[in-house]
């Protein structure tokens, strides 16, 4: 469970986030939001990229911001940025090296992953060539072969046509652990267990898909 | 150094990689190309600052020396910095380094001139004093000699100048990466 | 990634550890610079023909190799020929094809691949103060950045040709740095939350 205590977010004397108070516990958790709505920020807290300047963030009683993203994987938009090196396997052993884990753990690790998602063919290939589906599967991979107790995914079918879209939310199903989706497709929202609609900083609509999904829409005719 | 520092000099480093497609102008009888790739090493400096500037400037040399063709005409290896105008190569880490260094001087007071004049004192006049007598000492001719054969080379730096100058300013106001060490200037009600 | 300029083998000279041949060839060339002289020039000049033998390289490789310095030395050696004599001249630039050859034997013969392998396995006996993740780090960003900002520019070019500005060369630099800054944000965040201290 992740429990957000008064948690506010200033940057250049501008707030962002304002006393968000909440506690998660769902598997499924979607969270909508305009453009500067403060959801990326909001996204970014769970796993300490962000700091809050008032407030605590607590994951299963870890507090410590480089705790936190030991814990919590976060998968980027553009899987462009977020993939750091030249091949694949290399990219996956990333994350790995910096836990020092040992080699075969490592390669282990990177196998089994690569296996779970069908993408042992990639393993040597050039990450610059991949498809951008693939890229965004990789993404994921590198993330998940660290294995965080908790995923967040900020708007990470953006960049996808739909058929790679269904893909990767099917991937997302699939996953045991809670997962944390920003997103402004509200397709990939409608069967999760809660929905957070954030605006202006502050969440303005909590509880199941259906209510909250609606309203937030209803808010966006006028 | 942070995370987001090394990300800076790794993408710079890269920039400059990037800029060897615009194809090198050759003078025929100089031999050093004109290239867009020095811009790309004046704005290392004039964008990312002394020390991040000189790093990235190293990176690529670094990542040419070990076997890319990441210099402007697909050259690359070790033979580039054995040649005659090796010395401007690695002078263009000094280069880098002073152009930042300046910069970070002068930062309140960075207009296009003041860019310009960065960029000719850094990149042109300090990179032709590392160049020439480098040049000069490996073909074993004498330095007006090679600054003779430089010259031609001079009106396309002073160019190079002012473009590096127009975009450095243009980012000072869009994105501003350097911190700079001279005071601000003096803010009336703080 | 990016092709390097290494020609395929399997020669004594391919096989040879990268650092043994980079210090080969710094006392190569420092030798041809310290006992200065024809002599040594013919006996370097052996050195490296035998070595282009052995790897198994051609006579079109050495001329690509010295190809971008051709203009220069030619002028250099008519300066010369001009302020000394001929078989001066001819030194010099002799000088220069037998290092920069010398230089392209290792070139030739090595991935750039082993050489970032051995940088980084010098790294690991690299003193505490040198910060061995970071160089690492720099050194596959770059790598892996270098296809990315070159699809960058080639995207800003089409922007701005559609606006006929496609020679200009500011207003291809401004948005390609600022475009490229704004992801090295997004990128070290990405390596942050991946644990990279």
């Amino acid at each position: 469970m992740i429990e957000f205590a008064d948690v506010s977010v200033e940057k250049n004397g501008v707030p962002i986030l304002k006393d968000i108070t909440v506690r998660l516990s769902e598997r499924r958790i979607g969270v909508i939001g305009r453009n500067g709505s403060g959801k990326s920020t909001f996204a970014r807290l769970f796993n300490g990229i962000e700091a809050p300047s008032a407030g605590t963030v607590t994951l299963n009683g870890v507090t410590e911001r480089k705790a936190l993203r030991r814990h919590v994987g976060f998968v980027f938009q553009n899987p462009d940025n977020q993939i750091v090196y030249p091949i694949v396997s290399e990219d996956l052993a990333f994350g790995l090296k910096n836990l020092k884990l040992p080699r075969d753990e490592t390669q282990a690790r990177i196998d089994e992953v690569l296996a779970r998602f069908d993408l042992a063919h990639l393993r040597d290939r050039f990450t610059h060539q991949l498809s951008g589906g693939e890229k965004q599967m990789v993404a994921l991979a590198g993330v998940l072969v660290m294995r965080p107790t908790m995923i967040v995914l900020d708007e990470p079918t953006t960049l996808l046509d739909l058929w790679n879209k269904r893909k990767f939310m099917a991937a997302i199903d699939a996953l045991d652990e809670p997962v944390v989706v920003v997103s402004h497709d509200l397709d990939l929202l409608g069967h999760f267990d809660r929905v957070l609609h954030i605006e202006d900083g502050s969440i303005a609509g909590d509880g199941r898909p259906g209510p909250v999904l609606a309203r937030y829409v209803a808010g966006s005719q006028c | 150094m942070e995370t987001r520092n090394v990300v800076f000099i790794a993408l710079f480093a890269a920039i400059v990689a990037a800029l060897a497609v615009f194809p090198p102008i050759t003078l025929p009888l100089v031999g050093v190309p004109i290239t867009a790739q020095s811009l790309g090493v004046m704005l290392a400096g004039g964008v990312l600052g002394a020390v991040r500037g000189g790093l990235a400037v190293v990176l690529f040399l670094v990542l040419v020396a070990i076997g890319l063709p990441l210099l402007a005409g697909g050259r690359g290896g070790f033979g580039v910095f054995l040649g005659p105008s090796g010395g401007f190569l690695v002078g263009w880490i000094v280069a880098a380094y002073a152009i930042g260094y300046m910069t970070e001087r002068l930062w309140h007071r960075l207009n296009y001139l003041v860019a310009a004049g960065i960029c000719f004192a850094g990149g042109v006049v300090l990179l032709y004093a590392i160049g020439v007598p480098w040049s000069a000492f490996v073909a074993e001719i004498p330095i007006g000699t090679a600054l003779a054969g430089s010259l031609p080379f001079i009106p396309g730096d002073i160019i190079k100048c002012l473009i590096a100058a127009g975009v450095m300013v243009i980012v000072k106001r869009s994105y501003p990466i350097i911190t700079p060490k001279s005071p601000a200037m003096p803010q009336t009600g703080m | 990634m990016l092709t390097d300029l290494y020609v395929f083998g399997d020669s004594p000279l391919h096989r040879t550890r990268p650092v043994v041949k980079i210090t080969a060839l710094v006392v190569f060339c420092s030798t041809l610079f310290i006992v200065e002289g024809w002599a040594s020039v013919l006996v370097a000049g052996a050195l490296v023909v035998t070595g282009f033998a052995v790897a198994g390289l051609k006579p079109r490789h050495a001329f690509v190799s010295v190809r971008p310095a051709l203009w220069i030395l030619a002028a250099i050696f008519a300066v010369q020929a001009y302020l000394t004599d001929v078989v001066f001249a001819g030194f010099v630039v002799a000088r220069f094809v037998v290092l920069i050859l010398a230089a392209a034997l290792v070139t030739l013969t090595t991935r750039t691949s082993e050489f970032v392998d051995g940088i980084l396995s010098a790294l690991t006996y690299a003193p505490a103060w040198v910060p061995k993740e970071q160089i690492a780090l720099a050194i596959s960003l770059c790598l892996r950045f270098i296809p990315l900002v070159r699809a960058v520019l080639e995207d800003v070019r089409q922007a701005q040709s559609a606006r006929g500005l496609d020679r200009n060369l500011t207003a291809l630099l401004v948005p390609l740095v600022v475009r490229t800054l704004k992801t090295a944000d997004e990128v070290s965040q990405a390596v942050y939350s991946r644990s990279f201290d």
